[in-house]
């Protein structure tokens, strides 16, 4: 299960698109994955066969789970089917064990599925069931470095053993989700204190929200089911409702309507494959895991429960964001009125189709900007700031209904207008259909904001961990300007940085935010 | 081109619809006539392109960039628009 941004820890499988034995490039998109966010179309991320599904559509496994295994590329697969189902339906019968402690504590990573491991995929499965797993003696060692259990990484080397590389992702996940997981540690505490203090720890108790989450800053990854709502559900056009409904192979006229004038949604069509598909996995969590205190979300509209997921999601993200980076902010004023006047010109050109925002121009400013001050644009981790190469710019794009969500536009910095714009279409129309695809949630390299459209002068933002670097930018005003001794009413905006000064200090801020001017006084070359 | 909107009733008609595509959690029906569309329906610059690309699918009307001020209000875009389709 890829952590598909900081502030996920669990996810569940919703359907796969691939089966044992098929040949899968990387980049393919192999799986849905329902978050508290969206539903997400998971990529794979190396050439191979297919070897095993590990986790069956309608469970919900932490971030760092073995989802499948993936062969070498020519790999034969065995007896496949069987052994996917064999080992379905054993997962199935044996729920978690995983049980919230009485406390806030570190807890063992995850047994995720008690199925004998029956085929040649033993090892990787093993990793999955939190048997010694597989993984280069480099991997062992920078693991306990790093604080990160093996049993919880996703091993990408030759059969599933787990390389370095792999340990690195599993501490971003980790780091990501320990905010997320000390409260939801919390919280499940909270419930279990309750229901000994009170009576039988039912799925009733009320979904209480505990106390802010105290810094955690080495536990071990803690990746349980704990105490995250068992949310799947959400509002959709029902055209999407239509295309879920058609690759699930669920039947729309089963099920009734809860959209605006009774149209099915895709959450109708949600509801009603869960209900199908996942029925005995879900039954078995909940029997095996009663404290979960959000399951009371399930009670509420299902556009609500999805709403307050996000809303905890979003807080668990900035939260650790505030707790951890210490921001710097800086703003520049940038003079508008040349590169506008140069994309009215350019736009009249063109078709009504063909036409460019002025965000884009900015977004590709900023993405050269990156590229010329590196300090802004990568992660930080354990082991400090890494500056990225590639600039993979994430968009704040707010939802109508409430929440955010920042996907990132890849590449930004190498793609001309044109691909820009059509690229940035395509990602609001997705993300407002909340139908994202895996990497473009978990690789943004820096995030941007643009609060201008409401009539904001400035945003002055939190940095979405473990990025380094915020970019706002506000409304285009027309202001009195005064240069060159003359006064003269220019269009202008205010582009603001919020920088994380464990990576870089305001110096090379300023010289990152005089980039992104400097660049867009000569749109022609953007 | 597409076959003509004869009517100013007809062009409200596919204006709202169409605001209804481009924002479809909201209720374009029962805007205000007269106050920002943007405003009321919470569109950006993205769907507002979304939607001045659609009036000119259905329509063939062009809005250019520097008229999006006479079509900011579903009023002013109605009269805009049977205007230049009359």
């Amino acid at each position: 299960m890829p952590s598909l941004g900081a502030d996920m820890d669990a996810g569940r499988l919703l359907e796969w698109y691939v089966k044992p034995g098929d040949p899968v490039k990387r980049g393919d998109i192999v799986a849905l994955v329902d978050t508290d966010k969206a539903a997400i179309e998971v990529e794979i991320f190396e050439d191979g066969v297919v070897g095993e599904l590990l986790v069956p559509p309608g469970e919900k496994v932490p971030v760092g789970t073995v989802l499948a295994t993936v062969l070498p590329p020519g790999s034969v697969v065995e007896a496949a089917p069987a052994d996917g189902g064999a080992s379905f339906e054993a997962a199935a019968a044996t729920p978690p064990s995983y049980q919230p402690p009485p406390q806030a504590v570190p807890t063992p990573p995850l047994t995720a599925a008690a199925a004998p491991a029956a085929s040649s995929e033993a090892a990787a499965t093993a990793a999955a069931l939190g048997e010694r797993p597989m993984a280069t003696p480099a991997a062992r060692s920078h693991a306990r470095a790093l604080g990160i259990d093996l049993g919880a990484v996703t091993g990408t080397g030759r059969h599933g053993v787990i390389t370095c590389q792999d340990v690195d992702a599993a501490a971003r996940a980790t780091e990501a989700a320990v905010a997320t997981e000390a409260g939801a540690a919390t919280d499940a505490g909270a419930a279990t204190e309750a229901g000994a203090a009170a009576e039988a720890p039912t799925a009733k108790a009320p979904a209480v929200p505990g106390p802010p989450p105290a810094p955690a800053p080495h536990a071990p990854a803690a990746l349980g089911p704990a105490a995250t709502a068992t949310v799947h559900t959400h509002v959709r056009a029902s055209p999407l409702a239509r295309r879920l409904a058609a690759e699930l192979g669920v039947e729309l006229t089963s099920m009734a309507g809860t959209g605006p004038g009774g149209a099915v949604t895709q959450e109708d069509v949600r509801e009603a494959t869960t209900r199908e598909k996942a029925a005995p996995p879900r039954a078995a969590a909940a029997a095996a895991a009663p404290t979960t205190p959000a399951g009371a979300a399930t009670a509420a509209r299902p556009e609500d429960a999805r709403y307050a997921a996000m809303r905890r999601a979003i807080a668990a993200a900035m939260s650790k964001s505030k707790r951890e980076i210490p921001h710097y902010y800086l703003s520049l004023p940038v003079d508008m009125t040349q590169p506008l006047a140069w994309l009215e010109e350019a736009n009249l050109q063109r078709a009504v189709t063909e036409r460019i925002l002025p965000a884009v121009l900015v977004l590709k400013a900023t993405a050269l900007a990156a590229r010329d001050v590196p300090d802004v644009n990568g992660f930080y981790l354990e082991n400090g700031f890494q500056p990225s190469e590639a600039v993979h710019l994430g968009v704040g794009i707010s939802l109508r209904q409430g929440g955010l969500i920042a996907p990132a536009i890849h590449d930004a910095d190498r793609k001309d207008l044109d691909a820009l714009m059509a690229d940035l279409r395509d990602l609001v129309k997705r993300t407002r259909n909340l139908q994202l695809r895996s990497s473009e949630l978990s690789d943004a390299t820096m995030t941007t904001t643009n609060l201008g459209d409401q009539g904001v002068e400035s945003v002055y933002g939190i940095i979405y961990p473990p990025q380094v670097a915020l970019v706002g930018y506000g409304r285009i005003l027309e202001r009195p300007w005064a240069e060159n001794g003359m006064l003269a009413v220019r269009k202008q905006m205010l582009i603001t940085l919020a920088g994380d000064h464990r990576a870089s200090d305001g110096h090379r801020g300023g010289l990152f935010l005089s980039a992104i001017e400097r660049h867009l006084q000569h749109p022609e070359e953007l | 081109m597409k076959a003509p909107i004869a009517s100013e009733s007809e062009m409200r008609d596919l204006v709202v619809e169409l605001l209804s595509h481009v924002a479809p959690e909201t209720d374009a029906n029962g805007i205000d006539p007269d106050v920002s569309i943007q405003d009321q329906l919470d569109i950006d610059s993205i769907d507002f392109l979304n939607f001045i690309m659609a009036v000119h699918e259905k329509t063939g009307i062009d809005v250019p960039e520097r008229d999006y001020t006479k079509v900011a209000t579903l009023n002013d875009c109605v009269r805009y628009l049977a205007g230049k389709a009359g």
